[in-house]
């Protein structure tokens, strides 16, 4: 069982950072919905803090691993006369009309939209911080952290249905091999 | 630390708000501008491997990072109309979403 740098940096940006991030929305919804209560015991407050600097920084480390990790080995181009494009994802989608709009729409879409998530996240985390209990005196405040918090799902959405696509028809390749495990045969 | 706050102005979540829109709106801003003019997208190519997506967000988080310190200031010590502060912020999440949609920029361009 081998897998190379590459891929297990692609799947640590995807599944142990933007899926983290992903699954941390449902909690972070209802917590807010329920609207930071006042009168809720402190420690329940400081919780969902806490729940919210994660997602925090689950959000930098993904945007921020995908742009200067990853994107730069999607985007690699290819040296004259090489004609397996394999190790270079980019090149491979464009190279046909069936998977170019997968770049075209895909990845354009993607290596934007998502850095919406880190910016409306921040904002939310830093909002619940400062204000706890009263984000929701008078409501307006915690429509727009609910706002906010919906947005960066949508955003976090679209770039990891986009990621796990853009895997499946041109996965990114290469680097060293490490080897995890040896089978009997 | 105490659960609830009461007699904290607003002033400080309003600008945090209103400045992560203007973050939001400023992304895509720079997306359109880098997809629709070669000239703009070689100015944001800070990074070459990533190419002009390092230049489009680390444009925008200055931006947002300077709104935010801005707006601050002027508001943290005050209460502000959250209502208009809330409509302008979702207006600028709005036009980020759309102007990093390709189709929609394509549309724009006329393709």
């Amino acid at each position: 069982m081998e897998i190379t740098t590459r891929d297990l940096v692609t799947v640590l940006h995807g599944m142990g950072f933007g899926a983290l991030f992903m699954l941390a929305f449902s909690g972070a919804i209802a917590e807010l919905y329920r609207g930071v209560v006042p009168g809720r015991p402190g420690r329940q407050q400081t919780l969902l803090v806490a729940y919210l600097i994660s997602m925090v920084v689950l959000a930098w480390l993904t945007v921020l691993s995908g742009a200067y990790i990853v994107y730069p080995w999607y985007r690699a181009v290819p040296p004259a006369g090489v004609t397996d494009l394999s190790e270079y994802p980019r090149r491979l989608l464009l190279s046909s009309g069936r998977t170019s709009e997968w770049h075209n729409v895909g990845m354009e879409w993607k290596e934007h939209v998502s850095w919406i998530a880190p910016i409306a996240i921040t904002m939310v985390a830093y909002v619940t911080l400062k204000y706890r209990g009263a984000i929701s005196r008078p409501p307006q405040m915690r429509t727009a952290a609910l706002g906010f918090t919906v947005a960066a799902f949508v955003a976090t959405g679209v770039a990891g249905a986009f990621g796990a696509f853009l895997n499946k028809y041109a996965p990114v390749r290469g680097g060293s091999v490490i080897v995890l495990m040896n089978g009997e045969k | 630390m105490s659960g609830t706050r009461p007699d904290l102005p607003n002033g400080a979540a309003a600008a945090a708000i209103l400045a992560a829109g203007i973050g939001c709106g400023t992304l895509g801003v720079l997306a359109f501008a880098g997809d629709a003019s070669e000239t703009v997208g070689r100015l944001l190519n800070f990074y070459n491997p990533t190419g002009t997506l390092s230049g489009v967000t680390t444009v925008a988080i200055v931006v947002w990072a300077l709104a935010w310190s801005a707006l601050n200031r002027l508001w943290r010590t005050r209460n502000v109309a959250l209502g208009g502060v809330n409509a302008a912020a979702f207006a600028f999440l709005i036009v980020g979403f759309l102007l990093t949609f390709p189709p929609f920029i394509d549309l724009l361009q006329g393709g």
